[in-house]
């Protein structure tokens, strides 16, 4: 290549270089430096490992973030189960105009904050709320009931602020499943549900894992939802993260609480990847 | 064994609306056991909603299917005992061809062992020994092809539905398959049921074939029988290729019309069904029932006669022909050229005569 | 509200970096305060009389810390933390800079209170706070459902189970100490004892955690479940307790038992910070009687300002006399600094009750 053609490019590439390098890898780099060291006495700090072994010697800081993991993993498969037939009749039953609409219907929302979203189903589920009020007009419960500060309000308002994500992946890869397939299951004496788990959902299968990968980062990495929906009883580990950056002063374990969690999430990625046989690369580049 | 006489399928009043379109109106037939049936109609005839009601992916508005003898129209897709190959195949790509072959049986709950034994002699059968673990994807055309049909033949259906299956295939391989096809309908005896746009398919794989036209049969019979006994107008149009002309009836003697044509041309023809003096009629002959000459003797005793001027020969080998056209006639002519030397030099220009039979032109009323 | 996640507060901190560069002119103060702090119509009269328009910035004990340690003490001028959280901070990461007590009217100021404040942040022979703001957290109680709650510990009676609140913060760990006849602040120096005592009141605490309905993030949060009736009891500052009686009359604060624990919001200036004149300016300017009054009324807290009690009128006073008989302000426990260390001691009771299954 020519020299001017060269600079060119560089030049191109210049501001997606800078960004990249000042917005994520330097912070990136900080907080690995920051992770290691160790505080001696104030203003002085020395390399060592003591803010993973932190980690490791307090068994709620583990805890704590296993259940995050965990419920991650169970945000994610809740995300799906509920994403899967909303998505299948929008790709497979409906047509045209009411498609769009039921796209829109989808991304609704989001076009207001996460934060918005997330109070309107506080409006709902506290205890002076729609569902409690409605319950006790329809005589259904004989007093007020809390819905709130559990791990189902949890779920429900991750599961709520994830479904697109998932919706609009499915979508896609089940709008490509020609229709013929599906009948030639059933044709050759396939039920639903074989026709489902042989040919259906194993042709979905890039548009599962692509959705499952943003829904499990996002859910893993959110602080809004379970902080304000779980409220006494949340225990989420980016809360931990946030404790120990803005509460606590201590940099150090929140720098090295934030790798983990980044080595943690990537690591469950590449697994289910690898145990769907599928490449990174196939199911984000579609 | 069945007896003879028995029918694998047997259809009765089919009818099925969509909005205020009719798509099958009120269409009844028997396929007998073990034969080979087509289908045969222009695009938007209605033959692809039959099928799909006969798979059961359609509900039928009114009448009643037998397959076996038994009424199938209530039961799920997957409770007939019926198979489709689909237009485009609907192979499973995620899974292997033996994969996609077992994958019926799987569902009867046949035991592994059996599922392997079996999904190989399919194979064999099929042409394709050895390939159950390729890829779909690995596949050419017509061993795609020999797949789908291997997946539901493995099930012994008392029926196949075939979609047009031929259509994707280029035309080399679709010649090659016409004739596979036939052969290994002959070979396993399961009733076929065809539906096809094309009539060299229906023609040449066929025992009988229905032609069908806006929702209804027009004529069910062999093939031979539709090209040269077609019972309307619109099947001798269809069926192979023919010269057309209308006009109306001016005088008819032992069946045999006189006709004018709307350009003012004299016609005598055949009449197929009953026609009266001044009915609006349809007049076909075929090309290669046309005497093409070069002298005016060589068709001196035919009942019509004509003189032209060859416009263009389409050489095809065997298949050759020429376009004539007369200045009394809306379109040219289309006449076979006979394989023989008199005709090699023939160019455009040149002056011929044409001749026919009254017997060899067909005339049939024409519908308002 | 707190509603800032890690990626915001993270984003502050590049933000806060990136903007400590261009530093503002000489004429602008940029103020990290408490809500009603710095009222609208203050600041206006303040740069029609100066011409320094101040740019205020909303923010807590903790943020404030934060945000100064993340820029090293720049990007504000003026900051208002509380007096006991100075010390530490400072001696860990010097984030202000000693005040220039000339440039300070101290005749404005409530002697002692100021002496206190002073001695308090002290660190290495300078003085680095001086007071403006003060007030007590005690119990904010519904009279008509919970008459009979009168101390911290009042709230983990099952009488009120899932009706009663407070913030899972380090007051309420001191809170509770008293509460249970402790005396945490005599135990500052001697970190054993003071994690012993921890240990008590997490005991407590987890004990109680079923009692609780939400532990509190923000003030709005809290007013809400009071106003709604979904509590009836919590423990919060006095100004909540007396805007819910200007509306709620069977709801105010109580002083509890073992006593009100007193803070004082102080003045402070960042190490970086760029325009200390206009601070010093901001300072001797809103500890006039007269605007300190007015502060008052905003924020509902009294300040150190001499003399603008006598300003403040009526509701506010009254409900203040009420909360507050002699003896009850005499039994107000002011917080000393806190030695470095013991926050991340508290800090892990306080996850330890919040991991506790207290269902």
């Amino acid at each position: 290549m020519r020299s001017e053609g060269r600079l060119a490019l560089w030049l191109l590439l210049s501001p997606a270089l800078l960004w990249l390098t000042l917005l994520i890898v330097l912070p990136h780099v900080d907080m690995v430096i920051l992770a290691l060291s160790e505080r001696v006495r104030p203003r002085v700090y020395e390399f060592g490992f003591g803010n993973f072994a932190e980690f490791f010697k307090e068994p709620l800081y583990w805890h704590t973030f296993g259940r995050t993991v965990a419920f991650s993993l169970l945000a994610t498969l809740a995300t799906f189960l509920v994403a899967f037939p909303t998505a299948y009749y929008i790709a497979k039953l409906m047509r045209g105009r009411a498609k769009s609409l039921a796209f829109i219907a989808c991304l609704l929302p989001f076009w207001v904050s996460e934060l918005v979203r997330t109070l309107g189903w506080i409006i709902l589920l506290r205890e002076t709320g729609v569902v409690s009020t409605l319950l006790l007009d329809l005589g259904i419960t004989g007093g007020r009931v809390e819905f709130l500060y559990n791990d189902a309000a949890i779920l429900v308002g991750l599961v709520y602020s994830s479904l697109l994500f998932m919706v609009v992946p499915l979508v896609t890869s089940l709008d490509t499943l020609d229709d013929s397939m599906i009948e030639a299951g059933y044709d050759l004496g396939g039920n639903g549900f074989d026709v489902l788990r042989e040919i259906v959902v194993p042709h979905a299968v890039p548009g599962i894992l692509s959705g499952s990968i943003v829904v499990f980062m996002l859910t893993l990495g959110n602080y809004v939802t379970p902080t304000l929906l779980g409220g006494k009883n949340s225990l989420w580990f980016t809360e931990q993260i946030y404790n120990q950056f803005i509460t606590r002063f201590n940099w150090q374990l929140g720098s090295a609480f934030g790798i983990l969690l980044l080595v943690a999430s990537s690591g469950i990625v590449w697994a289910g990847l690898k145990l769907s046989r599928q490449s990174l690369g196939t199911v984000i580049g579609r | 064994m069945p007896s003879a006489n028995r029918s694998d399928l047997e259809i009765r009043s089919l009818t099925k609306r969509f909005a205020d379109f009719v798509a099958v109106d009120d269409v009844s037939f028997t396929v007998p056991d073990g034969s080979f049936f087509s289908i045969l109609g222009p695009s938007g005839c209605g033959k692809t909603t039959l099928m799909r009601m006969i798979a059961g992916f359609l509900r039928e508005d009114s009448g009643d299917i037998f397959v076996a003898g038994r009424s199938i129209a209530g039961l799920a897709p997957n409770h007939r005992p019926v198979s489709m190959i689909f237009q485009h195949l609907a192979l499973f790509p995620m899974m292997s061809v033996g994969e996609n072959i077992a994958y019926g049986l799987k569902r009867r709950r046949v035991a592994k062992a059996e599922i392997a034994a079996r999904v190989t002699t399919m194979l064999d059968r099929v042409g394709l020994p050895g390939a159950a673990d390729k890829r779909i994807d690995q596949l050419s055309g017509g061993q795609k092809q020999r797949v789908a049909i291997a997946r539901s033949l493995v099930l012994e259906p008392d029926l196949l539905l075939l979609d047009e299956p031929l259509g994707a295939l280029d035309l080399k391989l679709r010649e090659h398959m016409k004739v596979e096809l036939k052969e290994l309908q002959a070979e396993i005896g399961t009733t076929f049921v065809y539906i096809t746009h094309d009539q060299s398919e229906a023609l040449v794989m066929s025992d009988k074939v229905a032609v069908m036209n806006a929702g209804r049969f027009e004529q069910i019979g062999t093939p031979r029988e539709l090209y040269y006994e077609p019972a309307t107008a619109f099947v001798a149009g269809f069926v192979g290729n023919s010269n057309g002309w209308s006009g109306t009836v001016e005088t008819i003697a032992d069946g045999t019309a006189r006709i004018v044509t709307d350009t003012g041309l004299g016609l005598a023809a055949t009449a197929m069904g009953p026609l009266a003096a001044g009915a609006a009629v349809r007049v076909f002959v075929r090309p290669e029932a046309i005497h093409l000459a070069l002298d005016e003797d060589e068709v001196a005793g035919l009942d019509n006669r004509f003189t032209g001027r060859v416009e263009r020969v389409l050489f095809d080998g065997a298949n050759s022909s020429v376009l004539v056209a007369n200045p009394g006639w809306a379109e040219p002519v289309t006449v076979l050229l006979p394989q023989t030397s008199r005709f090699r030099g023939l160019d455009a220009g040149t002056q011929v005569r044409l001749g026919w039979d009254a017997g060899q032109a067909k005339c049939f009323g024409a519908r308002s | 509200m707190k509603t800032a996640n890690v990626s915001k507060g993270l984003l502050a901190a590049l933000v806060a970096i990136g903007l400590g560069v261009t530093a503002a002119s000489a004429e602008t103060l940029r103020l990290i305060t408490w809500g009603g702090y710095a009222p609208d119509d203050v600041v206006a009269d303040f740069t029609k009389e100066t011409g320094i328009t101040v740019e205020v910035t909303l923010s807590n004990n903790e943020e404030m810390i934060s945000k100064l340690r993340a820029t090293g003490g720049a990007g504000f001028d003026l900051a208002q933390p509380s007096q006991d959280r100075i010390l530490g901070p400072q001696i860990e990461y010097g984030i202000y800079k000693p005040l220039d007590l000339a440039k300070i009217d101290a005749g404005q100021f409530i002697a002692s209170m100021l002496e206190a404040t002073k001695a308090n942040t002290t660190v290495e022979g300078e003085v680095y706070g001086v007071p403006h703001v003060w007030g007590t957290d005690g119990l904010v109680v519904n009279r008509a459902a919970a008459a009979d709650v009168k101390d911290y510990t009042d709230l983990c009676d099952p009488a009120y189970a899932g009706k009663v609140s407070y913030r899972l913060k380090r007051p309420t760990l001191i809170a509770f100490a008293f509460a249970m006849g402790m005396q945490p602040f005599e135990k500052y120096k001697n970190i054993d004892a003071y994690e012993a005592l921890l240990g008590e009141v997490e005991k407590k605490l987890v004990a109680c955690k079923g009692n609780v309905k939400a532990y509190w993030e923000g003030a709005d949060a809290l007013m809400n479940m009071v106003r709604s009736g979904e509590v009836v009891a919590a423990m919060a500052w006095d100004t909540g307790g007396w805007k819910l009686n200007n509306d709620m009359p069977d709801v105010t604060f109580v002083a509890p038992k073992s006593g009100a624990l007193g803070w004082i919001d102080t003045f402070a200036i960042p190490a970086k910070g760029k325009a200390d004149d206009a601070a010093y300016k901001w300072i001797n300017y809103v500890m006039r009687p007269e605007i300190a009054a007015r502060i008052t009324a905003a924020a509902g807290n009294f300040t150190a300002s001499k003399g603008a009690d006598q300003k403040i009128e009526g509701k506010l006073k009254e409900q203040y006399a009420e909360s507050f008989p002699p003896e009850a302000v005499d039994n107000i426990k002011w917080y000393p600094p806190v030695p470095a260390g013991l926050e991340e001691l508290e800090g892990k009771v306080l996850d330890r009750v919040k991991a506790a299954s207290g269902n």
